[in-house]
């Protein structure tokens, strides 16, 4: 229960069009994430699969039924936001307990829901504080708290990591993740990270400027890319993208990551020189410019040396080379 | 900051605040005082030989001064409590809802703030009449709270436009209703601009002697400032009355002040915290 369509969802305010047709069908029990840089519209689209924006033109359906007129509360689905949005006048407890209690449900259901939700997350000994005593990485247990209580069939994250430091976005990226597991619920999440939706997502929505480039799972967008676009935004270090010509082929641009790119001092294909090199412990990133592509990035697995403006070789593994036609589309 | 910055700037403040007391200071020292002290010496203070309570006896005594403090306490927390409620209800529709003619309704609504209400004196006047509210308290608490909206709805939609999306959308996802979001989300997080907008609201309706003169002369629908009016002849003024009855006339809206100014303060801590 929890199965989610689009059709031809678009969306303008006034004359600028932020949704431009969106066909998109999300499964039963799945983790799908929209990605995409800011501004192309995940919000938007979130907003109206919540019910808190119209769609211009276009439907949506849950479990098969069209619900474009029903209100966001009739739908059956929670919202965690970016900004937590917490209640500030209630206390954790009343937070949780809202949207069951408005919804006409006896106090000692909402009692064992809020229990049950506050043990999953570890929030008992928070219960009876407001939201203004709690830390950021608290408030969004809380939000998250407040969307199980519901046990809707749709859950939808929007950026919900975002307003976390580094090491609390892991661990709750972590948390959201058992979640899923031990809820299976279906979620929609939405990102701007990649690392994010490689790590969360069984399916993956890239979207720009309000049209959707691909959808597929993590190593399909990552092996598979349909376009420039996709290439270029799925996978960190960002893939670099050469000039096919150059290379012997037909023209236009070639992409190979950067873990596919060898790099040699003496001899190799294409001559560059060095000029950045980034060590991380566990893998070094070597920035190298070449007088025909441009600035390649190199990422080497453990510890190497290379000085600024040694000459080097690059080398790419030619079975792993895409080939983008001038319009950016993939050549099959 | 430095001493020597705090300390100018608190002399800069000293200064300006005896200043502006000044005249409030004047007029409560000779309300103490008789008649004969007050032309005497105006700037000294009552001591036991000039002291006389004169002026608050004539103002007990004569007209009905409890009343009027009554009917100026009615109209101005009426108007100020329509004036709040309405010029939050319109602000939260202006700033939250997306509709045709959003803006130009908000222009509309703001042009009253350069627009004197005084100029309709005389349509108010025939409306009044022609409705049977002449001499009533409604006719101040209609124009009043007409008077205060404008400023009223400019000031929330702004702060209104501030309070966060995400929380009215939670509200909504979580079966709120738009009243519930308004009440008990957006109100209480543009608290301190209620209570400035209060502040600017209440101080003149309270002072204000136009339409009470215009609307509501008569004994028993009177305020406090026109009721004042009375010892003050066109020959003769009974200046020891008039000081007392202004000196009463500070306490209650002084009262609301201090109630309206916690607020404010602790609206700006609260946001503070967060
Ligand atoms: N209420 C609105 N009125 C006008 N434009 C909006 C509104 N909400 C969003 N937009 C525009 O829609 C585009 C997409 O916004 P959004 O969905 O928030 O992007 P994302 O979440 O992907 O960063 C942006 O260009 C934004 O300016
Ligand atoms: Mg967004």
């Amino acid at each position: 229960m929890g199965a989610l369509e689009l059709k031809s969802v678009t969306k303008s305010f006034g004359s600028t069009e932020v949704i431009k047709g969106v066909d998109l069908t999300v499964n039963d029990g799945e983790f799908c994430v929209f990605v995409g840089p800011s501004g192309c519209g995940k919000s938007t689209l979130l907003r109206i699969i919540a019910g808190l924006e119209d769609a211009t033109a276009g439907d949506i359906l849950l479990d098969g039924k069209r619900v474009n007129e029903v209100a966001p509360a009739k739908r059956e689905l929670a919202m965690v936001f970016q900004s937590y949005a917490l209640y500030p006048h209630l206390s954790v407890r009343d937070n949780m307990g809202l949207a069951l209690k408005q919804a006409g449900q006896p106090k000692a259901t909402i009692q064992a829901a809020t229990e049950k939700a506050a043990a999953m997350l570890s929030l008992g000994p928070l219960m009876d504080r407001r939201p203004a005593e709690l830390s950021g990485g608290q408030r969004q247990r809380v939000a998250i708290g407040r969307a199980i209580v519901r046990t809707p069939k749709l859950f939808l994250f929007d950026e919900p990591l975002s307003n976390l430091d580094a090491a609390l976005r892991v661990a709750t990226r972590i948390e959201i993740a058992r979640l899923h597991r031990d809820l299976k619920a279906t979620m929609i999440y939405v990102t701007h990270d990649q690392v994010e939706a490689m790590t969360l997502a069984d399916r993956i929505v890239v979207l720009r400027a309000g049209k959707v480039e691909q959808v597929g799972s993590p190593m399909e967008l990552y092996n598979n890319p349909a376009n420039t676009f996709v290439a270029g935004f799925i996978g960190s270090p960002q893939m670099n993208f050469l000039d096919a010509a150059a290379l012997g082929l037909q023209p236009g641009q070639a992409g190979i990551r950067p873990e596919h790119l060898a790099i040699t001092r003496h001899q190799g294909e294409i001559p560059a020189e060095v000029s950045h090199v980034e060590k991380l412990g566990g893998e070094t990133l070597v920035y190298a410019r070449s007088a025909q592509h441009g600035l390649l990035t190199v990422r080497l697995f453990g510890e190497h040396d290379y000085a600024v403006s040694e000459p080097v070789h690059l080398t790419p593994d030619r079975a792993r080379l895409f080939e983008f036609d001038s319009e950016g589309l993939r050549r099959v | 900051m430095s001493p020597g910055r705090s300390i100018a700037a608190h002399a800069a403040l000293i200064t300006w605040t005896l200043i502006a007391l000044f005249p409030v200071f004047v007029i409560v020292i000779n309300s103490f005082k008789s008649r004969k002290a007050i032309f005497a010496d105006p700037l000294a203070l009552p001591w036991p030989e000039n002291f006389d309570l004169i002026g608050y006896q004539t103002v007990m005594k004569q007209g009905d001064f409890f009343l009027y403090f009554q009917n100026s306490l009615i109209v101005t927390c009426a108007s100020l409590f329509f004036v709040l409620l309405f010029g939050a209800m319109a602000a939260f529709a202006l700033s939250e809802y997306r509709f045709r003619g959003n803006t130009l309704m908000g222009l509309y609504l703001a042009l009253g703030i350069m627009i004197p209400i005084r100029l309709g004196t005389v349509a108010i006047l025939e409306i009044m009449v022609a409705s049977g509210l002449v001499n009533t308290l409604t006719a101040l608490i209609l124009v009043y709270t007409a008077q205060g909206l404008p400023l009223a709805v400019f000031i929330l939609a702004e702060f209104m436009k501030s309070v966060s999306d995400d929380l009215k959308n939670a509200g909504r996802i979580d079966g709120l209703s738009e009243y519930r979001i308004f009440f008990s989300l957006v109100l209480p997080l543009v608290r301190p601009a209620m209570a400035t907008v209060a502040v600017f609201t209440m101080i003149p309706i309270w002072n204000d002697l136009w339409f009470p003169l215009i609307l509501a002369p008569s004994e028993e629908v009177k305020t406090v400032t026109l009721g004042a009016q009375v010892f003050i002849g066109q020959f003769v003024t009974n200046w020891n009355a008039v000081l007392a009855a202004l000196s009463l006339a500070i306490v209650p809206v002084l009262v609301l002040y201090l109630i309206f100014s916690r607020q404010l303060i602790r609206g700006i801590t609260a946001g503070a915290v967060k």
